[in-house]
């Protein structure tokens, strides 16, 4: 007489089950202290989600928030060289780690602060490395989980996920922090809009709230004669994408090249050019954020 | 994953896990009403599947270290990642450059600038400084001998 894998209780002494459900236990303590968990993303790459990440946490930071963002680009991470945080350690304390802080004690937490060296991939450890794409799905979900339920956080107003780009992680996460709101940024373009449009159904197929959508490096101001330009040729159908995928569009942000330098030099360009016209783009983008999850405090 | 007793039925048990040297795994099952045992060989995707959920075959007998499994798991990391608290003294606030400071480090030339402005910030947490200013880099570069 066979039987059946439901028809036998136990697994016979090593309690997976109990073990996984550990690890949600840990996770779910953890992000009980986030109020917001606000996830940055597109499908595209390149497109400014890790610009972007990076300088609504110093807005928000700048206006007295409590603010962390986890770099989830597992394998590409930037945020920590935006946030100028690359030199800092991470501390070990008894039941967490201490993350590095960031300008406006912004709270960051990336593999890049694990990494020795610039030119250092993402290699996991195993016998073989022959046939890794069975488990490397695997072991990248659980380095997500580990960054965010053994990072101490503490009590943040808004934690911040920058996304890399793909539709691999978003579900990841989606699972591991269901309570997250998704901000999706495209650039102008009808490729990225193509790209993107199909990222907005499979988070809306997931059942994530959308704050809406970002349009980024929309209009260059000429530094020479001051006229504003197009970069890219589908400028002005970010509104209409908005209405055809059932979101709300949160604004967009010009190109300014002081924006990218920034980045590279690790100051968000939001806390030193927050009067410039991106400068204000990206804070009305984080009113327009502001407003979606409810927070009226500040 | 479950084993039955394919003599009797009855839901076997965990006896022993063991981890051989090529990758590989054997996890010994055992009957408690007729005494059958079995062994499964698992091949090295299949141990490292189970490695990459963090969990452990056998039950855990240690409760998990904060990141155990990217600290262990991870090949290439950088000796200083992680230290203990009470090595460093912790900043209240991230390390800030003044427009001055980085107009300055934007002359160091491309390719050594990343490191000196490493070498930059960890001088100034060291002294317990938060904004780097030109007088900051001046002493930090006397200090680093550049
Ligand atoms: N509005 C902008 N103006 C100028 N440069 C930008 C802008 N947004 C992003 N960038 C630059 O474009 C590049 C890609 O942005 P990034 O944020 O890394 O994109 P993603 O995270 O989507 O891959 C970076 O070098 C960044 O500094
Ligand atoms: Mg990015």
């Amino acid at each position: 007489m066979a039987r059946k894998h439901r028809g036998i209780a136990a697994d016979g002494g090593s309690d997976i089950v109990a073990q996984v459900v550990a690890q949600g236990d840990r996770l779910g303590s953890r992000m009980a202290l986030v109020r917001h968990k606000i996830a940055v993303m597109s499908g595209k790459g390149g497109v400014g989600k890790s610009s972007i990440t990076a300088n609504l946490a110093a807005v928000l930071a700048s206006q007295g928030y409590q603010v962390g963002i986890l770099d989830a680009d597992i394998n590409g991470p930037a945020i920590a060289k935006m946030l100028g945080v690359r030199a800092q350690n991470l501390s070990l304390s008894e039941n967490a780690i201490l993350p590095a802080l960031g300008p406006r004690s912004i709270k960051v937490m990336s593999m890049d602060l694990l990494l020795p060296g610039d030119k250092t991939p993402v290699i996991w450890e195993a016998p073989t490395q022959q046939n890794s794409f069975v488990w490397r799905g695997t072991i990248e979900a659980s380095a997500l989980r580990e960054f965010l339920a053994d990072t101490a956080w503490g009590e943040l107003d808004f934690l911040l996920v920058d996304l890399p780009p793909g539709t691999y992680t978003f579900p990841t996460l989606e699972q591991l922090v269901p309570d997250l709101v998704g901000i999706i940024v495209t650039i102008p373009s009808e490729v990225s809009h193509l790209v993107v449009k199909r990222f907005i159904s499979l988070a809306q197929e997931l059942g994530t709230l959308l704050a809406g959508l970002v349009e980024n490096m929309a209009g260059y101001t000429c530094p020479h004669c001051g006229k504003v330009g197009e970069l890219f040729s589908a400028a002005g159908d970010g509104e209409r994408m908005v209405a055809e995928m059932g979101i709300s569009y949160l604004g967009s942000i010009p190109f300014d090249a002081r924006l990218s330098a920034s980045a590279d030099w690790g100051i968000p360009f939001a806390l030193e050019h927050g009067g410039s016209p991106a400068g204000q783009a990206l804070a009305h983008v984080a009113a327009k954020v502001k407003e979606f999850v409810g927070e009226s405090r500040r | 994953m479950k084993l039955s007793c394919g003599n009797c039925a009855q839901a076997m048990q965990l006896v022993k896990a063991t981890d051989l040297a090529d990758g590989s795994m054997s996890i010994i099952f055992g009957c408690a009403s007729c005494g059958n045992r079995v062994s499964l060989l698992t091949n090295p995707g299949e141990t490292q599947l189970v490695r990459a959920l963090d969990v452990q075959i056998g039950g855990r007998t240690v409760p998990p270290e904060p990141m155990g499994l990217v600290r262990s798991a991870l090949a290439r990391q950088r000796d200083d990642a992680f230290v203990s608290q009470s090595d460093v003294p912790q900043p209240k606030e991230g390390v800030i450059w003044t427009e001055d400071a980085l107009r300055r480090l934007e002359n160091v030339p491309a390719f050594v600038r990343d490191m000196a402005r490493k070498s930059i910030e960890r001088y100034a947490m060291e002294k317990g400084c938060h904004q780097i200013t030109p007088e900051v880099m001046d002493l930090a570069r006397k200090a680093t001998g550049g």
